[in-house]
């Protein structure tokens, strides 16, 4: 693991340094640098999947991968690829409709290209329902198939028979056992526990695992898919429906009664508790987004450092500073794993319990 | 900035999609089974360790037993021992006091054997003292009585001697 860290970190290095030899040779051309764009392109999600850029202007290369675009629009289902997409013109064309490519997202448009732009300039063009396989999703199933396959073998290796841990179980099973006894046997207890366990190893280490791969600064890793406030959404709703759907009966008297206070406290708390339901899943949501989308903002921020001040001289400072913050993004990956798990289980836990308080 | 806090259709889709089928498979294929399998080693290790317990006071109190057989097994020894030296210092007493006896009684027969060989041996003898005086006396008087005068000195010498009382 660790070597595979210090893989990983020198890899960033190299690709780092290499970036700025790239671009310091050339500042001359360039205009302007605009790091917002940049760091807004790589945390947002894509319907094309960037591996690699190399030459300048005209001789500019790039492979990148074009994802598949699934489109619902007035009943007819369009699928192509994203390679479609007019170069130039960022129009395609399917069953006689056109779709505009513009920004991570696709319009409604017509066979010139007709953009409506309201008077703050956002194109107020209608969209087709996007079920795109968009890179993050791709960066999801890459996880899942990991995942998969690593606690499949993790589980084959427990054959009913009583051996010590070996090779990857060993390394497993601790954090296994970390989250089956200290976050669910602690939060919500072991009888009860057992029903939500599955679930809640099942979303740490998704996130973690997700994390991870959004670390990686090359194909096919880089995606802010935890960063992603759908993917956030989905979870924390599943934690929120897992939680309201158990919920005992002293957990909704609680709620919606607050026995034991007198009545004017009663008026202000039960509305502050109903409240407390729904803010519980969207710190959930919103904690998981900020810290992981702040990541990447951070190091993509110390990166483009060299190209806003042009000169190769302060790369060292640039990677001195990236290699600090991934360190720090290692340690958030899990931790922000383990705090949405925890808090999961909290939830859960509070909601599940049968003695009065 | 607003796409960042605009969820986006297609994504909660596939990403609720995939959840569902990873926590599914996962459960099925591998929660299910490392927790069983956890449960059960926890559960073996508590039963091993209660198992061990258990063996270990019957071993303490197996040893008890056998240090308690040992010592009385001593214990019979020693009374063992004390009561044959007893009945051996018995035996030997009561045999040399019979020995004694035995000896006494031989010593005693052979004191009354010999009292009586002496009385015979004394009354024989007296008896062939009588002989003998007899024989000396006549070879005596034989020669004596050639004399006169000797025999009458003799009579008178005797005569001396018994007294007419």
């Amino acid at each position: 693991m660790r070597r595979f860290l210090i893989f990983l970190l020198l890899v960033t290095c190299v690709f780092q340094l290499r970036a700025s030899d790239d671009k310091t040779v050339n500042h001359d051309s360039e205009e302007s640098f605009d790091p917002t764009d940049l760091i807004m392109h790589h945390i947002s999600d894509s319907h094309v999947w960037h591996v690699v850029s190399w030459g300048e202007g005209e001789h500019q290369k790039h492979i990148e991968i074009p994802l598949p675009i699934i489109l619902f629009e007035e009943g007819k289902l369009h699928l192509f690829l994203y390679s479609r997409f007019d170069h130039d013109t960022n129009i395609a064309e399917s069953k006689g409709s056109y779709f505009l490519y513009y920004h991570g997202k696709i319009y409604n448009t017509d066979s010139s290209g007709k953009i409506e732009i309201d008077p703050e300039g956002h194109i107020i063009n209608s969209k087709p329902i996007d079920f795109s396989l968009t890179r993050n999703v791709w960066s999801m199933w890459i996880s899942v198939v990991l995942i998969i396959w690593i606690f499949l073998s993790v589980a084959k290796k427990y054959n009913g028979e009583l051996v010590k841990p070996r090779g990857i179980q060993s390394l497993f099973e601790p954090i296994i056992l970390f989250v089956k006894e200290d976050i669910v046997d602690m939060q919500i207890g072991k009888e009860k526990g057992a029903k939500y366990a599955p679930y809640l190893l099942t979303v740490f280490f998704f996130i973690w695992v997700n994390n991870l791969i959004g670390l990686v600064p090359f194909f096919p890793g880089g995606s802010n898919f935890t960063g992603n406030i759908s993917v956030t959404l989905v979870l924390a709703l599943t934690t929120f429906f897992i939680t309201n759907l158990n919920g005992s009966k002293s957990y909704w008297k609680h709620t919606l009664t607050a026995p034991g206070v007198p009545f004017f406290v009663k008026v202000l708390l039960v509305p502050v508790e109903v409240i407390g339901l729904f803010t519980k899943p969207f710190a959930l949501m919103i904690r998981l987004l900020a810290n992981i989308t702040a990541g990447h903002i951070i190091i993509l921020s110390l990166i483009s450092l060299i190209f806003i001040l042009k000169t190769v001289y302060i790369s060292p400072v640039s990677i001195l500073l990236t290699m600090v913050m991934f360190m720090l993004e290692l340690l958030v990956a899990v931790l922000q794993a383990y705090i949405f798990t925890l808090l999961s289980a909290l939830f859960i836990g509070m909601a599940v319990t049968d003695e009065e308080h | 900035m607003d796409f960042l806090l605009t969820p986006d259709p297609g994504l909660v889709f596939w990403t609720t999609l995939t959840f569902g089928i990873l926590a599914f498979v996962l459960k099925k294929f591998a929660w299910g089974p490392i927790l069983d399998a956890l449960k059960f080693r926890e559960e073996t290790i508590e039963h091993s360790l209660q198992a061990a317990e258990r063996a270990k006071t019957e071993v303490e109190d197996l040893a008890k037993l056998r240090q308690e057989m040992i010592d009385s097994a001593k214990n019979e020894r020693d009374e063992l021992l004390k009561e044959t030296r007893e009945l051996k210092d018995k035996i030997l007493s009561e045999a040399r006091s019979e020995a004694q006896l035995e000896a006494n009684k031989m010593i005693e027969s052979a004191r009354k054997q010999i009292k009586a060989e002496k009385l015979i041996a004394i009354k024989d003898l007296k008896k062939q003292v009588a002989v003998m005086s007899i024989d000396i006396a006549s070879n005596i008087i034989e020669s004596e009585l050639k004399d006169e005068g000797k025999q009458k000195e003799i009579i008178d010498k005797y005569l001396d001697n018994v007294n007419f009382n």
